[in-house]
């Protein structure tokens, strides 16, 4: 704005470094999570996630081969070869031999132990350890090491949830039975409501006024008035417990928002073209399919995926009219609820859990931020 | 047979489900127009006009049926429920469970809770969102920031709960804390640092909070003791209202401020942060204000960006300084909007379960009406008390409920 009055703002510089400080506040707690689900077990409870991002100092204790199978004659006595790193080698910045003195030689220097018994370590992890037949005997000599280890990161923990882990640790019936409440809670809806907003919004009738406030109205009524009433109801008529049963909780809870936008959106649209259609001939039923439908589709899609978000994020609606007492229907909401309760303290199964019930909206958030905003900003700035 | 596959069922509903309703839609209408009502013969131009009057109804039924059944029913269902008592087999009881509810400790808190959820998430989410939008709108990243800020929107209520109960975290004090906040606790030691960041920082936030309730406050109240100014009766109660909260308001942030110069922090203890009483509340509102910050962005940056230029290149011309540009020229063209937002994560709030539920299941002290109205119904099996808690949502929501009609209606004329 500075720039119009022709010179650049001195502010710009703080105003640069406020946004990415403010980005990074928001990012921070999703990364976390992110990071931890690729984290195991060990790695999460020994140190924070922000620390697994670099290579971190770890002190550790290692173990010769045992002498009484491995040594071999070496002119006097003998001598114990090999590597202590076998699988994941390490920057070692210092070691030693007893846990009073765990930094006492460098990488390459050889400790002289009693008598004449001596042990070198080599930076590639490689020993050479050697003594009498007296010294070299028992149990391998331990070996502290102080290094820096590499950032680990595995897919262990979703192939875990998704695959291989049993009872509440796996979340693949969940996933399909949140797909499977989610999308005809989704697509139901916006057909009987693009319907309904064509007539609110093209149509003449009396009570057309009325019948819109009633909308509004509607749009704010918190659905937990709704949930004895209509367990009730489900109840008594045979419904149940069960996907039909949320599906229409879905399909009617989502009703007053996709009639408000839709007719925000369709009271728009050219009135010359609708006219015209119906100079031409055209029945409603002919407009509305022909032209209104194709016309509408901006709003059609935002509407689609605030529903989708809301239906997939459900967490009340699933736990009164979906999951029964067999928890065979339950969706990922309720399972990573139960999760807290159970696993409260297991946080590569909760991060992971919870990673891959975001993973879906968040993929739609990005890809259809667009459609997003537009319905946002329909449905409130007026 | 279906139910055996729950893809399958899915799948089939969505071919029945809109099959019928494209089916009934069409339908409906030929019979209409070729059966009841044809157009031909003697009677074509009356039948005509009737089957336009009858048609409109055919297009509105699934959506008024679906609207009643399943929104405006209820709304009378749980008031009639709220009456009644299940254990006296649905007897008619008066007030009783309003009473009951009314003396049990829980209740209170929970309101009082959700008094304070209602003051701050809305507030700090757009305070937030206000200053996200503004600074956001002069760079060139914005739109990439704006996005990132915003994501936290697709993110369920659970797994954000989730994702700040690892913040949360608490670990024994001899090994490494996991949380953030535990983390970033440790580190204070009580020397200067801390003096400056715990004591200092937050002093003058709340004082800077203080004013800014007082100075709004004072907006409202001045009108009844200053003559010659709109004196609209209605507006009274409004007026009385916001300036009895503000003295509230103020009262606590200064209170707050002796807590924080006369109470000792445990330096060097890890804490469990969610079983603190009354800071807990607040460490769930962050969820919230997280989730909902990008929501008020994204709508008062469109709003920011529909301020006529020449307003804001006038008070240029006149010397304003950017400070002075913002909220002397931008604020006040888009309260409308504001006001929007505010309403709009007020009735989020109300809503609000899914965060309590998971995080502290309403222990500690945090209770909130929703998650109170859930253990009765679902917990207590106490259908009477449930629905009375209910009721009194539907109260608070009552106000914006009138407010957005009356402002649909106004639009419409």
């Amino acid at each position: 704005m500075a720039s119009i009055a022709g010179k650049k703002s001195g502010l710009t510089w703080a105003v640069q470094l406020s946004v990415a400080a403010l980005v990074l506040l928001w990012l921070f707690p999703t990364v976390g999570l992110f990071v931890s689900s690729f984290r195991s077990a060990d790695q999460i409870s020994s140190s924070g996630w922000w620390a697994a991002l670099f290579p971190s100092e770890q002190s550790e204790v290692y173990r010769t081969a045992d002498p009484d199978d491995t040594r071999v004659p070496d002119g006097d006595g003998f001598v114990v070869t090999g590597n202590i790193f076998e699988d994941a080698p390490r920057d070692i910045l210092s070691w030693g031999v007893s846990s009073r003195d765990i930094a006492a030689f460098r990488p390459g220097e050889t400790a002289d132990m009693k008598d004449g018994e001596q042990l070198t370590l080599q930076p590639d992890g490689s020993y050479e350890w050697r003594g009498s037949a007296d010294q070299l005997k028992g149990r391998g000599q331990r070996i502290f090491v102080t290094a820096t280890v590499p950032p680990e990161f595995s897919l262990s923990n979703y192939e875990t949830i998704l695959f291989s882990g049993s009872g509440q640790d796996n979340m693949a019936k969940a996933f399909f039975n949140t797909l499977t409440v989610t999308i005809p809670a989704t697509i139901i809806p916006i057909v009987i409501a693009a319907f309904a907003a064509y007539a609110l919004a093209w149509m003449e009738f009396p009570g057309r006024a009325l019948l819109i406030a009633a909308v509004v109205a509607l749009l704010v009524v918190p659905l937990q008035l709704a949930l004895i009433p209509l367990l009730r109801l489900h109840l008594e008529i045979g419904i149940g417990k069960g996907y039909l049963g949320v599906w229409l909780a879905h399909t009617a809870f989502g009703m007053p928002l996709a009639v408000y936008l839709l007719r925000n959106y369709m009271v728009g649209l050219p009135r010359d073209i609708i006219e015209n259609a119906k100079v031409d001939g055209a029945t409603d039923f002919q407009i509305f399919t022909r032209i209104i439908l194709p016309l509408s589709f901006p709003a059609l899609a935002s509407f689609a995926i605030f529903q989708f978000l809301w239906t997939w994020n459900d967490l009340l609606v699933a736990k009164v009219f979906l999951i029964d007492s067999t928890g065979s229907t339950t969706v990922m909401t309720n399972q990573i609820v139960e999760l807290l309760g159970t696993r409260g303290g297991n946080w590569e199964i909760l991060a992971t859990a919870a990673f891959v019930s975001i993973a879906v909206p968040l993929l739609v958030f990005f890809s259809l931020q667009r459609f997003l905003v537009r319905g946002l900003l329909a449905g409130s700035v007026k | 047979m279906f139910t055996e596959n729950p893809a399958l069922l899915g799948f089939v509903t969505i071919v029945i489900g809109v099959g019928a309703c494209l089916g009934y839609f069409y339908l409906s209408n030929l019979v209409l127009d070729t059966v009841i009502f044809p157009a031909k013969g003697s009677k074509a131009g009356r039948n005509i006009n009737r089957a336009n009057m009858v048609r409109p109804w055919l297009f509105l039924f699934p959506a008024l049926f679906a609207l009643t059944v399943y929104l405006a029913y209820p709304v009378f269902e749980t008031l009639r429920l709220s009456l009644t008592d299940r254990s006296l087999d649905g007897a008619f009881v008066g007030m009783d469970n309003y009473r009951q509810m009314m003396n049990e400790a829980k209740f209170w808190e929970a309101v009082r809770n959700n008094m304070l959820w209602l003051i701050v998430v809305p507030a700090v989410s757009t305070a937030f969102g206000l200053l996200a939008a503004q600074l956001t709108d002069r760079i060139r990243w914005g739109n990439l920031a704006k996005s990132l800020i915003f994501m936290p929107m697709a993110i369920s209520f659970v797994g954000a709960s989730v994702i700040f109960k690892l913040i949360y975290d608490t670990r024994p004090a001899d090994q490494n804390q996991i949380g953030v906040l535990n983390a970033v606790w440790l580190s204070f030691d009580g020397g200067l640092g801390s003096v400056l960041a715990l004591q200092v920082l937050p002093s003058v936030l709340l004082l800077a909070f203080a004013g800014v309730v007082a100075y709004v406050a004072w907006l409202f109240v001045r009108d009844i003791v200053a003559s010659g100014r709109d004196r609209s009766l209605w507006l009274m109660p409004l007026r009385l209202l916001v300036g009895v909260g503000g003295l509230w308001l103020i009262w606590v942030s200064l209170s707050g401020l002796g807590g924080l110069w006369f109470s000792e922090f445990p330096y060097g203890e890890p804490q469990t942060w969610l079983t603190v009483p009354m800071w807990n509340n607040f460490f769930l509102m962050i969820v919230l204000i997280w989730i909902q910050t990008g929501f008020a962005m994204v709508i008062l940056s469109a709003a920011l960006r529909g301020i006529p230029e020449e307003t804001v290149e006038a008070a240029i011309v006149d010397g304003a300084n950017p400070f002075q540009i913002f909220f002397k020229i931008k604020v006040p063209q888009i309260m409308g909007t504001i006001v929007v937002v505010w309403t709009t994560i007020t009735l989020t709030v109300l809503k609000v379960f899914d965060i309590v539920f998971a995080m502290t299941n309403g222990q500690w002290e945090t209770q909130v009406l929703a998650n109170y109205m859930y253990d009765k119904l679902f917990r207590a099996n106490d259908w009477g008390v449930g629905s009375a808690s209910a009721i009194i949502i539907m109260l608070l929501v009552t106000p914006i409920l009138i407010w957005n009609v009356y402002n649909a209606r106004k639009e419409m004329r």
